[in-house]
This record gives structure tokens, sequence and C-alpha cells, in this order.
């Protein structure tokens, strides 16, 4: 049994913060769930969908989050407890259906979990969703730490109920990807059959309907602001004339900062759980007993604007800052000692950070940047396609995906990338506005989930460039996960249906439609070149199955290769592919065999022929 | 209790979160307060993998440059990589056998020389424990126990407050029941080539 599953209140278990998460969801009673997976959420939903094979959950992997937050809304508005998480750019996805769900409202408890990541550790931005709480109208809920993020998700249910809406939930990466000591608490068994009763002047979101579900949902709000006052989860620790006001992982800095700075009997700090509506009376009386305040939030000064608002209002005249030189940034993720040490200068207090050791004199580390895997298919990929568009002047509009990996040297095959499924969409405004030939690289997860609506503007505005589709079977940079075109059969499981990308594309009205198999150098490039000069929208699907995936189906056998005495030491192949199986020994050029898994691409490009497989000892 | 702070760096694929998950599930046997955060995005991709662990009485799961007490390093590159985190009085526990990026490989940078390294990081710190974790963790029957080669000079260097005896247990019932003799052969190895290295 999956170890969230096991109904054993009291147990203490070390969890990641994403499966404590999925555990305060079963225990809950969560009974629907959807998502598009994205770091750093994605082990949320990946314990959910493995539960839901031993349990009555329903989860599904939708096509991506727009569509997830709908299906999610159709569930608890039939009386579901549901639940609908993605990564903090994914909710820019949802967000229509977001506000306007907002003023409908939800029939069963349902969270809309929103993991931001401060920093960017895996993200192209690092934008704050608090204000999507503000934008929405909808309660925000806020975790400081792993054990807490499962309470708060349980009170979260609870609190989407008590108003009929769903319930904004915000983790960042330091909560998703801790761990930490968690005691279970009682599972609740989920209701897994709804119903849906009609109610078009409650539902059909038409001018008239939506004119009092705004009045409506203003009234939500003002019922949530009560509720604020008295959540246990905004609340104030310690005394003294200085203030911290502060929310999330900020909290454990700032309360590990007192320590630290030794003014445990001087700052007083209210930690804010529930960040819209805020607690405006709490944060009033909080600031009368002030001298003043600091207020310690990553991100945009979200609580700090609210806060000297209130503050005006009130006519109090304390000192309040959070943002500033010597202060705090809005860029990145905070560490203790950068809140000890603006708590230090905001505070008049000494602090001594831990001194680091003096690096200067250690010899230059050569980077290691994360690189596409021995055998991966999209440097095959981008290897042809470099080849069969030499003498071009060419833009190579880029995606989502492990692919986006391809924009560093050697292979430089990406230019230029915002957002899921911008590939094939700004390929359309780079070859209108330059004239020259544009060449776009979208993975197979991310053109179900947002290219193929640019495919179709493509066809129908008569737009002129090559699309390249890198079909690997699978969702690999977030850890595997199925999409419309993967076979389900491949992880035994029953029940779905299947969409070819390839018959999509025709259907869309693509004229020239190339597949090839990246493996086979020569025939790949061969049939790109013919691609590239079709006038018009061209689509060439690159298959072949993410390595790492393949081999952890049991799909490849691996057959490593190693370089004959033939090599000359061109260095044709590290040069131009960078697989990571190659390193240097003694100045020449070496395949590592446990790394290598023979998908043969240097030895088809090797001048010499001097890569052969491995011969079978004995 | 008195707050240890440890940084476990490496290559994706060394298996530290696997030896970091162990050490909170050692914790958990000792009542030892534990928390970790860990940066995984591109782990499997060859990237730097970074965990920071933290035991006793501190809420913060992320260790500021110069307050680490321990920095347990499975590659000596990422071990120096990691130095800023260190102040004079770290412990520094590494492996010594290297796993050259490939940015080396194409040009791009020279992997620094382990000797000199070994010297430069020895007068910065209290205490250097280096030896080829690789070679051990090899004779114990398999490279990918190299995170428990460290775990075992992790424990043996006494900068955390658990115990070899808690360490072992999580790894009987926390690692693959397969790799548990070799798990802990290598562990124990560590543990010897720590007391030799010191």
């Amino acid at each position: 049994m999956h170890k969230l599953l096991v109904d054993n209140p009291g147990e203490k278990l070390l969890l990641l913060g994403n499966e404590a998460i999925a555990r305060g969801a079963i225990e809950a009673g969560v009974a629907f769930a959807t998502t598009y997976p994205g770091t750093p959420s994605s082990e949320i939903s990946l314990n959910l969908f493995q539960m839901s094979h031993q349990s009555d959950l329903y989860f599904e992997y939708s096509t991506n989050e727009k569509v997830a937050l709908e299906v999610a809304a159709g569930a608890a508005n039939s009386g579901l407890r549901t639940m609908c998480m993605m990564k903090h750019v994914g909710l820019n996805v949802a967000a229509d259906p977001l506000m306007t769900l907002a003023y409908v409202g939800v029939k069963g408890g349902m969270v809309v979990l929103t993991a931001d990541d401060p920093a960017m550790f895996s993200s192209q931005n690092e934008q704050d969703n608090r204000y999507y709480s503000k934008l929405s109208g909808l309660p925000l809920l806020e975790p400081s730490s792993v054990a807490e993020a499962k309470e708060m998700l349980i009170y979260a249910f609870d609190l989407s109920e008590k108003l009929g809406e769903p319930v904004l939930f915000r983790t960042t990466t330091r909560i998703n990807h801790s761990s930490a000591f968690v005691t279970l608490g009682p599972i609740t068994p989920p209701q897994t059959k709804g119903d849906f009763e009609k109610d078009p002047l409650r539902y059909v979101t038409v001018p008239a309907v939506s004119r009092k579900l705004h009045v409506r949902l203003l009234e939500n709000m003002a019922k949530a602001a009560g509720i604020s006052e008295t959540s246990p989860y905004n609340l104030v620790r310690g005394e003294g004339k200085f203030g911290v006001i502060c929310n999330g992982v900020s909290f454990n800095y700032a309360t590990d900062a007192i320590n630290e700075l030794g003014l445990g009997d001087r700052v007083r700090v209210l930690r804010v759980g529930m960040s819209n509506p805020l607690p405006s009376k709490m944060i009033v009386d909080f600031l009368k007993d002030c001298e003043k305040v600091l207020v310690v939030e990553e991100g945009e000064p979200f609580l700090e604007e609210a806060v000297k608002a209130l503050a005006q209002e009130a006519g109090l005249t304390l000192k309040i800052a959070g943002k500033g030189k010597d202060l705090l940034s809005r860029l990145y993720e905070f560490s203790p000692t950068i809140v000890s040490q603006a708590m230090a200068n905001y505070f008049g207090v000494k602090y001594d950070p831990p001194e680091a050791v003096d690096v200067a004199d250690l010899p230059e580390a050569p980077m290691r940047p994360p690189n596409l895997c021995a055998g991966c298919s999209h440097r095959a990929t981008y290897y042809a396609v470099k080849k069969a568009a030499e003498g071009m002047e060419t833009i190579y509009p880029s995606d989502i995906g492990c692919y986006t990996l391809g924009f560093l040297p050697p292979l430089q095959m990406a230019d230029f990338l915002i957002c899921m499924g911008s590939s094939v969409s700004s390929s359309c405004g780079f070859s209108r506005a330059t004239g020259k030939k544009v060449i776009s690289f979208i993975g197979d997860s991310t053109f179900f989930h947002s290219g193929m609506t640019g495919l179709v503007n493509a066809i129908f505005n008569n737009h002129n460039f090559t699309l390249v589709i890198l079909d690997n079977g699978t969702t690999a940079m977030t850890g595997h996960q199925p999409h419309p075109g993967v076979d389900m059969s491949d992880f035994n499981l029953e029940g779905y249906g299947r969409v070819s990308i390839e018959e999509v594309v025709k259907a869309i009205g693509v004229k020239k439609v190339t597949v090839i198999n990246p493996y086979k150098v020569a025939k790949s490039i061969e049939a790109i070149r013919e691609t590239l000069e079709f006038e018009g929208v061209s689509v060439i699907i690159s298959r072949q199955m993410c390595t790492l995936y393949a081999k952890s189906l049991k799909k490849i056998k691996v057959r490593a290769f190693t370089i004959t005495d033939k090599c000359k030491n061109h260095r044709i192949c590290i040069d131009t592919l960078a697989c990571p199986a190659f390193y240097l020994e003694g100045g020449k050029v070496r395949i590592d065999p446990d790394v290598c898994v023979g998908c043969a691409v240097c030895a088809q490009i090797c001048p010499e022929n001097a890569i052969r497989p491995v011969k079978k000892s004995g | 209790m008195d707050i240890t702070r440890l940084i476990i760096v490496a290559v994706g694929g060394q298996g530290n979160l696997l030896a970091s998950k162990v050490l909170g599930e050692a914790a958990l046997l000792a009542g030892v307060p534990f928390r970790m955060s860990e940066i995984h995005g591109m782990a499997q991709r060859g990237g730097v993998v970074e965990s920071a662990v933290v035991f006793g009485d501190a809420n913060s799961t992320i260790i500021s440059d110069g307050g680490a007490d321990i920095l347990l390093g499975f590659e000596p590159l990422e071990t120096m990589r990691a130095m800023n985190k260190c102040n004079s009085e770290t412990t520094v526990i590494t492996n010594l056998s290297p796993l050259p990026p490939f940015t080396v490989a194409i040009g791009k940078g020279t992997y620094p020389d382990v000797e000199q390294l070994r010297k430069l990081i020895a007068a910065k710190v209290k205490r250097l424990l280096a030896f080829d974790g690789l070679a051990l963790a090899k004779e114990a029957g398999n490279p990918m126990a190299l995170n428990m080669v460290l775990l075992g000079a992790l424990i043996q260097s006494n900068t955390v407050p658990v115990t070899a005896e808690q360490v072992k247990t999580a790894i009987k019932t926390k690692t693959k029941p397969a790799f548990v003799d070799v798990n802990l052969k290598a562990f124990d190895l560590g543990f010897e080539a720590a007391a030799k290295a010191a």
C-alpha cells in the first residue's frame, strides 16, 4: 500500500513537503484531483496519481492547467472535494477559469494549489502568485513548514466549504522540496459520487447573472475577512516594541534571526498564514503595540503595502518598512543570514554573520550545467536540424521542456522562449516580421498543452515556418508523467484513450508533415532538408523515446560504444554533440561505457568511422 | 538542543538525496529535530544537487554562506564549489574521486588538481577528511554505494547527533532490500576510512 494511504493516526513520518500536502488531501477526504505537472509541485500529483490506483480517489493529468481547473470546477460543483495543483506560471494558464469560478463558487470544497518558485530553481520567472488572490477575490493560505502544510490543507477544504469558494493555497519551493517530520492524522473517506443541481441563474455567467454573482463574491470576501481575524493560522508570537510581520518560509528565517540576534524580549512577530483577506483588525492592533515594524516576505511587497495602507487608515505613524536598500529584496529567495542582517540593520542591533572562508585562492571551478542526457533524442534532432539548415539564416524559437537545455553550447538551438506553447505562436511573428527561415521546437506534452492552438492560428493566417515536434513519448522534464499521446498500457493502466500527434497535425491542415527517427542521422537530415524547403507551415515529428524513460521501462537494450584506434582526434563527436558519455583522457576522446546508451549518433558522424559498439567480452 | 548544519553536495545521480533521507530517518529514531531542503530540479540531467540538513532547534531549512558546520562532498570539484558555505570551524568530508563536468571535456574550463585542492581546503577549515570514496564503494560491491561510504565517514567524524546504530537501522529499513548488505558494508568502509584519514 502507498505509504500515504496508511491510516495510522499519530505515526510520525519523514515526509517531503509535497508528500505532506498529498497526505493532507487524503486526510481531508479529497475525491477528485487534477493537474498539469510542473516543478516544484510535481510530487504532489505524482503521489496522488499513485494513490488513485489503490483508492477511490479520481486523479487525472489534464492537458493543461486551464483544462485541469475547469475539470475540477465541474467536479467541485457536483459536490466533491476537489484539488487542482500546478506550478505558479500554470495559474496564468488557468487564470481565465479562476476569475469567474470565484463568482460562481463551489459546492464541494476546492483547493487550488500554486507552487511558486522564488529564485527560479526551475522556472522562467518568479512571479508572486499571492496577487491572484487579490485579483480573483479568493481566500489565500500560505504554510510556513512541511508539517503545517498538511494541517493547513485540511483547513483549506473546510474553509472552502464554509465560504462556497475555491481556496488558493500557495507554497514556495522551500516548502515543496523540504523534508521534515509529520504526524499523521486520521484519513477521511472521500465522498466520490456527486450530483449537479441545475440553477442557470447561478451557474451560467451571462452578464445579468454575473452582476449578481459579483455581489455574492464581495459578500463572501467580507465573510472571509471575519474568518481571517480569528484564523488559527494568523498568529502573534513574542513580546516587544519591535514588530515583524511575515508569511510562509520567511517566518522561519525571522524566528531563527530573533534567536540568533538575542532579540527574544524585544520583537513580536505576526505570522500571516491566511493572507487574503488579511486580518485587518489584528494587524492594526499589532501595529499599535509596536514602535517600528519590519515586513519580511519573499517576492513582492504584498503584505508591506497592505500593512502601510492599514496604518494610514488607522492614523498610525510608526515606521513600517520591508523592501529597500539595506533591508530586503524583491529578488530571489531569502536565507537566514539575509533576514538576520535586515532585522539587525532595521532594529539597530549588532549582527556578526557567519564568516565564510576566503575562497579567492581556490582555482576557478568549471561550470556544471545540467545537460541533455547521454543518448537523448533531442541532441540527435538538434544536430540533424542544424546540418539541414546549414547556410540558411535561421531563428529558433523554443519551448519549455528538457529540450530547452539545447540553448547551451555547442548545440545553441534556442533563440526565444517565454512560456508554454510560445514556440509555435512566436514563430508566426518572427517569420512574418523578418522573412527569415524560422524553425521552432516544441515537446510532445507541451504541444498538447498549448501548442495546438498556435498551429491552428498558423494555418489560418497562412504563416511560413517549420515546427519540429520532439516526440519522446512522455513529459520528461517533470519526471515522466503521461500526456494524451502516451500509450498508457506502458504503465499497465487501462481505460485511457490516446491521441496521435501526427493525425492532429494533419487534421489542423498542415500540408507538409514529416516523421523522422532522429537516431538515423543521414536520413533525418535529408528529410528535414526537404521539409525546410516547403513554403508555408510544415511540421517535423521527431520520434524517439526519452532514454531515461525507456531505460526505466526496460524498453531499450543498452549497448555501449567505444572509440577505436582509427580515431584521428578531430573531436567532431565531442565538439558538436556534447554528449555527457564523452570524456577526455590524455588528450583523446573516450566514451564512458557506464553512461553511453548506444544511440549510435556519434558513430554516424565520425568521419573516420572510429566509433564502434563495445565487443562483448568472453 | 544545539543546532547542527550540514550541507551535502553531489552531482545528479550520485545518490545524495537517499543519503540525506537515511540521515532523516536516523534522526527520527534518535528523537532529534530534523529538517532539510533539497534543490533537485534537474538532478537527472547531470547538474549539481545540494541538500541542506539542519538538526536541532532551528526553523530554517536552508543554510547561509559560512553557516555550515559540516560539508559532505560527493565529488571534489563540487566540494570546492560549496566552500563558501564553510567557516574556519567547519568539518569538510569529501570523496576525492573526480567526476569531471562536461564543460571540461569541451574545453570550457580546467578540472582543478585534486591534490592541490585537498591542501587548499585543509588550510581553510578546522578538519578535512578526504579519501577515495568511490574505491571503497566498489570494494563494498557497488559504485552507487558511495553515498553510504560518505555517511559512514560522516558518522565517524562525530559531528551529527545520530549514532552509527541509528543510521544502520535506517539503512536496513529505508534502502532497497537487495542493496542493504552492500550499503552496510559501504557504511563500515567509510567509517574506517574516516578514522584513518583523521
